[in-house]
């Protein structure tokens, strides 16, 4: 938790430590061979913004249907808001769900559509006036109760979406992949406007994605999920500095994978040369040394600190904010990042094409990951 | 306008106008004109032009108030509305039952399979199931039990409606259900709805549009029909189909049938506007 602040000074509302939701030992499986969860076991905290993140097939879309009641779990427990919910339908739990494609009824105005979850519960029809128009002016489309959804922006629909669920007051929201089907620029607004949405209001989201960006700007804790299972659970943050596999250092943003052996102690060896980290390995095992391109630092000059080896500016992209460069260090392939910035630090430096350089690699960036590479 | 945009508009707007000219504005001025007219002696039209058909129709002849053709009018739509009641009753839950069904294209190919073989020879079929010695009888005496006598009778004509107007229900519906979206469903769940409610509210408008078109593509012909009244029910069973053509073969009076035609017409036309008029704009479109 010191990190976050840290990184999210703005994040004023500190999430419970109390669960709201609680997998374990869940099981669901297609057919004959689509194993789509392979033993989950998760808490999601009250209050909290906890992402799914995986690739397609990873199963993270199986779990939020799980949550809603669409899908049953093989085996396992599934508990809601301190209930079992096993066996309970959809109808009958405490969350909501924002779909993909926003699901809206055509043939509904987006009033009709936002009123739907309270006439159902059979809420008397002046209250639900009101809490319709009091949902629609917190998404910000207060003038767009009378329109059907087929009048309506993509950015509107999703908007309709989130206020048809929330007018519900749920215990959970979950969201699938909601900002999937917008354009860059909006879907970076409403990630600001969901983020800020979720800490005024304090519902627990469940937000599943398979943008890696998204997640590590939205949530609280990301879970990443890989072939039915959940690689890591963390601090966005933790995941991104502190990948606990290859999948999860390569799925989340860029990270150079160099194959390593202990030596024992806090050394390895690797095609590079010895390395030393800030943890104990032991001798014998092959390991792999996971480093973000922007934590390789590049110099002309050798100097005192340990970890430097030669490489070779292979190519050079410019990409505007910074300078990518791909390296060749004896045989292996590294890319580093320098920010492009016009201040003449000390140590700044650009290079060329086929120079020879120096990449040093700090033993406390360096993660290792007990897998062989 | 330009010429070349004239010539442009003429060569896609022409033909069509031309069609509905020449094969339906044509033909139902001349009906409405004859219906106008009068029969003479040898079962020509001639003038003056006159009301008595209409007259005549409305019960209002020279002898007092005989609703004789109202009844008959009255009769048609009831077969009309129990008919097309039955079809939806059947054809609403099998429209989804194929939709869902793995083996989708082989009960589409039965449903058309009929459409194969003449409309007279399916009805004359129900005639051989139907009879005093019939199928149905057989079967029901193999199994000891009372013979029934359907044929000639207003059953048999009601079930061979049912029976002959049904492909005409399941097909638009079908391609409704086809393009359901289910998420809707889950959408309605999730909001609370149970069952009934989520498929009242998420699933039955989205079949309305294949509904409708099936419910007036059997209401409209099992109102005018005369083969299956004429067939099925022993020449006993007068519909005002058969009235009509009745008029135009063996009575030959082309100007009461006309305006018997044109009163039929009328009506059906009157509640296709008022139709239309509620569901505005795109209740138009969904009927054309």
């Amino acid at each position: 938790m010191e990190q976050r602040r840290l990184f999210k000074g703005k994040r004023t509302r500190t999430p419970g430590s109390e669960a709201i939701v609680r997998l374990s030992g869940v099981y669901k499986r297609f057919g004959e061979h689509a194993q789509a969860l392979a033993g989950v076991d998760l808490e999601v905290r009250a209050g909290e913004f906890f992402s799914l993140l995986g690739p397609s097939g990873c199963g993270k879309t199986t779990l939020l249907r799980i949550l809603a009641g669409f899908e049953e779990p093989d085996a396992g427990r599934v508990e809601i808001a301190g209930r079992d919910a096993r066996g309970l339908p959809p109808y009958r739990r405490p969350v909501n769900m924002v779909f993909q494609n926003y699901a809206l009824f055509p043939h509904m105005t987006v009033f009709g559509n936002v009123a739907f979850g309270l006439r159902m519960k059979r809420v008397p029809e002046p209250e639900v006036a009101e809490r319709v128009s009091r949902a629609l002016e917190l998404v910000d489309i207060g003038p767009l109760a009378g329109r059907r959804p087929h009048e309506l922006s993509g950015g509107q629909k999703q908007r309709v979406a989130l206020a048809r669920a929330l007018v519900n007051e749920p215990e959970v929201l979950l969201l699938d992949e909601p900002l999937g089907a917008l354009d860059y620029k909006l879907r970076k607004q409403l990630q600001v406007e969901l983020m800020n949405l979720q800490e005024e209001l304090g519902i627990t989201f469940v937000y599943v994605t398979h943008d890696q960006e998204e997640a590590l700007v939205m949530s609280d804790r990301i879970a990443v999920m890989r072939a039915g299972r959940i690689e890591q659970l963390d601090y966005p943050e933790a995941i991104y500095e502190r990948p606990a596999s290859s999948f999860v250092a390569q799925f989340l943003g860029t990270s150079n994978l160099i194959p390593a052996s202990g030596l024992g102690d806090n050394r390895l060896r690797t095609p590079l040369g010895e390395m030393l980290t800030t943890e104990t390995v032991s001798a014998g095992r092959s390991y792999t040394l996971s480093i973000r391109p922007e934590k390789i630092r590049l110099s002309r000059e050798r100097g005192p600190l340990p970890n430097t080896f030669a490489v070779r500016v292979d190519d050079i992209i410019y990409t505007g904010a910074e300078n990518q460069y791909l390296l060749d260090a004896g045989g292996l392939e590294l890319v580093a990042y320098t920010l492009n910035s016009d201040i003449q630090e000390p140590g700044f430096e650009e290079f060329d094409y086929d120079e020879q350089i120096f990449a040093r690699f700090p033993p406390e960036n360096l993660v290792v990951i007990d897998e062989p590479g | 306008m330009s010429r070349a945009s004239w010539k442009r508009l003429l060569a896609t707007v022409f033909p069509g106008t031309a069609w509905l000219l020449l094969f339906t504005l044509l033909p139902t001025l001349l009906i409405l004109y004859a219906s106008f007219l009068q029969r003479d002696p040898h079962g020509w039209l001639s003038g003056p032009l006159t009301l008595a058909n209409y007259a005549r129709f409305l019960g209002l002849g020279p002898d007092g108030f005989d609703p004789l053709y109202l009844r008959i009018l009255g009769r048609s739509f009831l077969l009309g509305a129990v008919t097309t009641f039955f079809v939806v009753l059947l054809g609403y839950p099998f429209a989804f039952f194929i939709a869902r069904s793995r083996h989708k294209n082989l009960l589409l190919l039965l449903v058309v399979l009929p459409f194969w073989t003449n409309f007279l020879i399916r009805v004359y079929a129900w005639i051989v199931i139907f009879q005093r010695k019939g199928v149905l009888n057989a079967l029901l005496d193999n199994l000891g039990l009372q013979p029934l006598h359907l044929y000639p009778s207003w059953t048999a004509v009601y079930v061979g409606a049912v029976y002959t107007y049904l492909p005409f229900l399941i097909l638009p519906l079908y391609a409704s259900v086809e393009k359901i979206d289910w998420t809707l469903l889950e959408a309605a769940y999730d909001l609370g709805a149970g069952r009934v409610r989520g498929f009242w509210h998420a699933v039955f408008p989205q079949t309305l549009p294949g509904l409708v078109a099936g419910v007036l593509l059997v209401f409209i012909p099992a109102l005018g029909t005369f083969v299956i009244s004429d067939l099925l029910g022993g020449g006993k069973a007068i519909l005002i189909g058969n009235v009509i053509q009745q008029q135009f073969g063996g009575s030959r009076d082309w100007a009461f049938g006309s305006a018997a035609t044109f009163v039929l017409m009328a009506i059906v036309l009157g509640g296709l506007w008022l139709y239309a008029r509620r569901a505005g704009e795109r209740g138009m479109e969904e009927l054309v």
